[in-house]
């Protein structure tokens, strides 16, 4: 701890203790479950690939095969791989395929069959972790080739045409402009999708389709724009929704380089059941932290429902419930993008002063996390030259608390997607706040006993306080009743429950196992 | 041009009002910079030409075309390879005739979410129960949920949002009987309904089988109101679709907020 806010190391500690003691339920909870997706994730290790003539996962396929023969809760790597030696079949898409047109039944097997099987999946998802592996140690050689970025923050610009092959060009010129890391945004509604499409997409609403072709050719196009730039062009995109388990993987797989990730978004924006959220969390977690991913998480999202000076507090707790789990997955520490968000109406009496307080709260409660730094939105009204304001202040902010990751501002927020000379502006913002004051979290230190450490220490105080009275209850009573981003989500609601099972006493998935051995 | 110089010079007035035949009002205003009368606007817009006195000259013309004349090129600046950014200031020769200004208004007004709790709490005194489902075998909830979801769309927030809404989305592929029966359960004032696929006007067929049975299930003065939207509609076809609103493409959940205060508070206690 730098201790530019005098923070109580007792009261930091019991607030590390208060998260691990309500998120470890969820954890037993995830350890005892597993979902369809978590599954699929399995079957995507073991090498299934490609969709049928509808567009349908074979991987969706033979779940759905596998569970409408001997239910979810064996996991499905032993019922498939038992199936795979009986019919003689060596390759499991073509197993999945055969399943899909109900020529392939699936049974629990047990004795030596069990045992055969067992080891014949751990072989082969063994396989798709070492592809991962490969492409982390890929990843570990081009960064020392062609280097990390000048300066921190990391400048993080985000692209979202809805056609990869627009995106593509665009995201190069994004990287030759300045930006570090480039998020593709996802189509609205993927997240709902219980599929990944396949295959390289031109059409998507608001945004592009994450799907395994497309994350090839933009890591490809930005692995030639990191040789031409003599720097590591980062690429991000989401692990959330119904597929957050198969994202991670495929990401893993395709060398992407960051993931929004967070623990409970899907359960209050998106109304996903918790149970399977948790469970699909956890799974999702221990992958990026097998691949070398840094997370994302997205605390900012409470602040545009609820009120960021009223609510700030319930960031703290979400980022120290996000550190707890991610610790817990394996994370390391720089692993963890923890969100927050520059969101106080701007008409409140000393706003820049709350944010200073808010965000170096953040940088000293986590000192060695990368911090995910996000720009206003909720109160840029279309008024682009304010907004052009603001976001010089967040960059500001950014700057003077060392904020990690700092995602690029648009004054046209709430406009349109971003121009091309809308990103050129934000762009010029943020070179000029760091060329002009990049150094300045190295002088700032707020007066002792002044507005920004007492406010710090307040929101502190709150944290543990809501902390303390999770405690008493449990975080799925917290979520059902509503303490986070103001939405109430019972555990028993939601969509993609019919997609979640107990483990039965056989319980077998060798992700997992080798996942955990290693950690 | 001619209107230039048919105008050039009047500066007594901000609003000139000219008779006109009939008895119409012509108020004529032009922009203001820093003097009544003078014109003057402001504009910035990209070319797709490498910076050079060509790209400016282009500038200019464009200026020009759009009325802009003197156009002065404050600045212009190189973005990447082959665009260039100009910010031009210049006076424009058109002019407004604020008698000729045809607005269309909505027939309901827009509020804020604060608003509509607001209404709610003082005026209904319980929450507001809408259920929402894509029918048929559409599976593409995009559209309620962008609608329903807290989430929202276009940094507008949900309806799930609201306080005093509560919202029961049943998600994709809900059969009519279901959702007649959800909306029974649930008390519902509204039904809001999504359809995107239209391959053999499926989302017409659809929409006419959900109001028949809430018709026939409910009567009248207890069935919830019905809303549809996609973006393939024709908003003219409520009553062909036995509908009460159809919502089209880029609707916001803001809109849909407003038209429920307004269809089932304000414009009911009003008629009462």
């Amino acid at each position: 701890m730098t201790g530019k806010l005098d923070l109580d190391p007792a009261l930091v500690a019991r607030a590390r203790e208060l998260a691990r003691r309500a998120g470890q339920p969820v954890v037993d909870l995830a350890r005892s479950h597993t979902t369809v997706s978590v599954e699929r994730a399995v079957l995507r290790l073991a090498g299934v690939t490609g969709a049928d003539p509808d567009g349908i996962p074979w991987v969706n396929r033979l779940v759905d095969a596998v569970v409408a023969d001997v239910g979810l809760g064996h996991g499905v790597a032993v019922p498939v791989f038992d199936a795979l030696a009986r019919e003689g079949v060596t390759d499991v898409t073509l197993l999945a395929q055969k399943a899909a047109a109900g020529s392939v039944r699936f049974t629990q097997p047990t004795g030596r069959a069990a045992t055969a099987a067992r080891s014949a999946a751990r072989r082969a998802v063994g396989a798709g972790i070492r592809r991962i592996d490969r492409r982390r140690a890929e990843r570990d050689r081009l960064v020392k080739r062609h280097g990390d970025p000048a300066q921190r923050p990391w400048i993080y610009l985000i692209v979202a045409t809805g056609d990869i092959y627009e995106d593509i060009p665009q995201a190069q010129a994004a990287a030759r402009a300045g930006a570090d890391v480039i998020a593709v945004i996802r189509s609205t509604g993927q997240s709902l999708l219980d599929y990944v499409p396949e295959g390289a997409t031109r059409e998507g609403f608001a945004g592009t389709y994450a799907t395994q072709e497309n994350f090839r050719l933009m890591r490809a196009a930005l692995d030639e724009s990191s040789k031409e730039l003599g720097r590591y062009v980062r690429l991000t995109n989401y692990a959330s929704g119904l597929c957050m388990p198969e994202m991670a993987t495929l990401a893993g797989l395709e060398r992407l380089d960051m993931m929004l990730n967070d623990s409970m978004y899907g359960i209050l924006f998106r109304d996903i059941n918790p149970i399977r959220t948790f469970v699909d969390q956890r799974f999702s977690r221990q992958v990026h932290a097998r691949a070398g991913i840094i997370i994302n998480t997205g605390e900012d999202n409470y602040l545009t429902t609820a009120d960021a000076v009223d609510e700030a507090h319930t960031v703290t707790v979400s980022q120290l419930l996000n550190e707890f789990f991610a610790h817990e997955a394996g994370l390391a520490d720089w692993q963890l993008g923890l969100g927050h968000a520059f969101e106080i109406n701007p008409e409140v009496p000393e706003s820049f002063r709350l944010e200073l307080a808010h965000a170096l709260l953040a940088r000293e409660l986590f000192p060695d996390a990368p911090l995910k730094w996000m720009p206003p939105t909720k109160h840029m009204t279309g008024d682009v030259f304010r907004g052009n304001l603001l976001d010089g202040f967040f960059n500001l902010a950014g700057a003077l608390t060392g904020q990690g990751i700092l995602l690029v501002g648009m004054m046209t927020e709430a406009v349109v997607t971003p121009w091309l000379s809308d990103r050129d502006i934000a762009l010029q913002n943020v070179r000029y706040v760091l060329g002009a004051a990049g150094g300045l979290h190295e002088d700032f230190v707020p007066a002792p006993g002044g507005f920004i450490r007492r406010r710090a220490n307040q929101v502190l105080g709150e944290a543990l306080d809501l902390l303390e009275r999770i405690g008493e209850q449990t975080l799925l009573t917290a979520i059902a009743e509503g303490t986070f981003g103001i939405m109430k989500r019972p555990a028993d609601r939601g969509k993609g429950l019919a997609g979640v099972a107990a483990h039965e006493a056989d319980y077998c998935n060798p992700a997992t196992e080798i996942l955990e051995a290693a950690a | 041009m001619s209107e230039r110089s048919e105008r050039t010079g009047q500066h007594s007035s901000h609003a000139l009002t000219t008779p006109r035949s009939g008895g119409v009002s012509k108020q004529i205003v032009r922009p203001y910079g820093d003097t009544t009368g003078d014109g003057m606007v402001q504009v910035s817009f990209t070319l797709p030409v490498s910076h050079d006195k060509r790209a400016e000259g282009a500038a200019v013309q464009l200026a020009n075309k759009m009325g802009i004349d003197p156009a002065m090129v404050v600045h212009a600046k190189p973005m990447g390879d082959g665009f260039t950014f100009f910010v031009v200031y210049g006076r424009v020769n058109h002019l407004v005739d604020l008698g000729a200004v045809q607005v269309v208004e909505r027939d309901f007004a827009l509020l804020s979410a604060k608003e509509v709790n607001t209404v709610v709490k003082q005026r209904l005194r319980r929450k507001l129960s809408v259920v929402g489902a894509c029918i048929g075998t559409d599976a593409h909830t995009v559209g309620i949920d962008a609608i329903l979801n807290v989430k929202g769309i276009a940094g507008e927030k949900g309806l799930e949002y609201y306080r005093e809404l509560k919202v029961t989305n049943l998600g994709a592929q809900v059969s009519v009987p279901e959702l007649v029966e959800a909306a029974r359960a649930e008390k519902a004032d509204a039904v809001l309904v999504s359809q995107v696929v239209t391959q053999r006007d499926a989302h017409l067929h659809n929409t006419r089988e959900m109001s028949a049975a809430f018709r026939e299930a409910m009567p009248a003065g207890r069935r919830p109101l019905l809303i549809v939207g996609g973006p393939r509609f024709d908003e003219t076809m409520t009553d062909e679709l036995g509908v009460d609103r159809i919502f089209g493409r880029g609707t916001t959940p803001g809109e849909v907020a407003s038209y429920l205060v307004h269809a089932l508070i304000t414009q009911r206690k009003a008629m009462a």
